[in-house]
């Protein structure tokens, strides 16, 4: 599990306000300092100090994968030997086509599968082949998996201003 | 360097370590042997014309702050978009799909500031809607989310 990290009101009200991006002026931490009362130097101390700490994983681009021309975009689910479901996950989370690779509760009968990745693919075809990728890495220790397409983005908002802070869409 | 082709420079090299320096955008730039204004201007495009990107900003650790759970709905087609749409109503709830499975359709993260917040938004769609549930949490990541290869 994640190392639990230290964070102080003013570090969550700078999670608050740069969840949703930066912006796209010339100082745009000086902008976020400004709103937020604090000093520019202040807020780019305290993202370097999150970044080392892993809080924040990395600040960049965060690419529309369906616009940039990957339309299948899968959530494939697995069924994982649980002895051995740790290193697997590790391994799948490394795969170049992974974006996001989770271990999750199962429930008996109605809900099978532990270990959850997603994958990107131009088209079904291509997310078919990274999930049959995946299923030749799980090996054994798999018995069964499927793959999940989005086909309607019913909601898909960055996580809001103004309220507690939230976490990415991991959940 | 034309535009797209400074798109494509940026969609490659921005997506980890943006810089954390009194002007990003003219680091970048200096990077590229590019005006600053053009990498703002190229980002502006990107994200609000073009949508290729969703937003530059910072990728939070997962369970960093606040409580979050996928859910799963098991919807019958014919009220779907109704569901869908009384789901999509809890400010709590910030993704919402429809996935093609046989019997869970309706997938989305509710994320709150601690569990009992999030436990009650759960337990309202579930009492409200009177359907399956399936709680999800995250037990483990193992992704690093350390971009995505564009190709």
């Amino acid at each position: 599990m994640s190392t639990p990290c230290l964070l102080d009101a003013t570090d969550r009200a700078l999670i608050e306000a740069t969840q949703a991006g930066l912006p796209l002026v010339p100082d745009p931490y000086g902008a976020i300092a400004a709103d937020l009362g604090l000093a520019a130097e202040d807020v780019r101390a305290r993202m370097s100090r999150m970044q080392a700490a892993g809080v924040i994983r990395r600040i960049g681009v965060v690419p529309n994968h369906y616009r940039l021309g990957y339309r299948a975009n899968g959530m494939t689910v697995w069924d994982v030997d649980d002895a051995r479901v740790m290193a697997l996950g590790e391994a799948v989370g490394a795969l170049p086509f992974v974006s996001h690779c989770y271990l999750r509760p199962r429930f008996p009968e109605v809900w099978p599968y532990n270990l959850f990745a997603m994958v990107h693919g131009h088209d079904r075809a291509e997310a078919e082949a990274q999930a049959a990728e995946i299923r030749a890495l799980l090996g054994e220790a798999c018995r069964a998996g499927e793959i999940l397409y989005s086909t309607k983005i019913l909601k898909k908002t960055g996580l809001r201003l103004g309220r507690a802070p939230a976490a990415g869409q991991g959940g | 360097m034309d535009t797209s082709d400074l798109k494509a420079r940026l969609l490659e090299v921005a997506q980890r370590d943006f810089p954390l320096t009194p002007r990003p955008y003219k680091t970048l730039a200096d990077r590229l042997g590019v005006a600053e204004d053009a990498v703002i201007t190229a980002f502006r495009e990107m994200t609000l014309d073009d949508e290729l990107i969703s937003r530059i900003g910072a990728v939070y650790r997962t369970g960093t702050v606040g409580a979050s759970c996928l859910a799963a709905l098991a919807v019958p087609e014919n009220s779907l978009e109704k569901t869908a749409e009384f789901v999509g109503t809890f400010p709590e709830v910030n993704h919402n799909y429809r996935r093609d499975h046989p019997h869970w359709t309706l997938w989305f993260v509710v994320t709150a500031p601690d569990t009992a917040g999030r436990d009650a938004v759960l337990d309202r769609v579930e009492a409200e809607t009177g359907l399956p549930l399936l709680r999800l949490p995250m037990v483990e990541a193992y992704h690093l989310d350390l971009g995505f290869p564009l190709r």
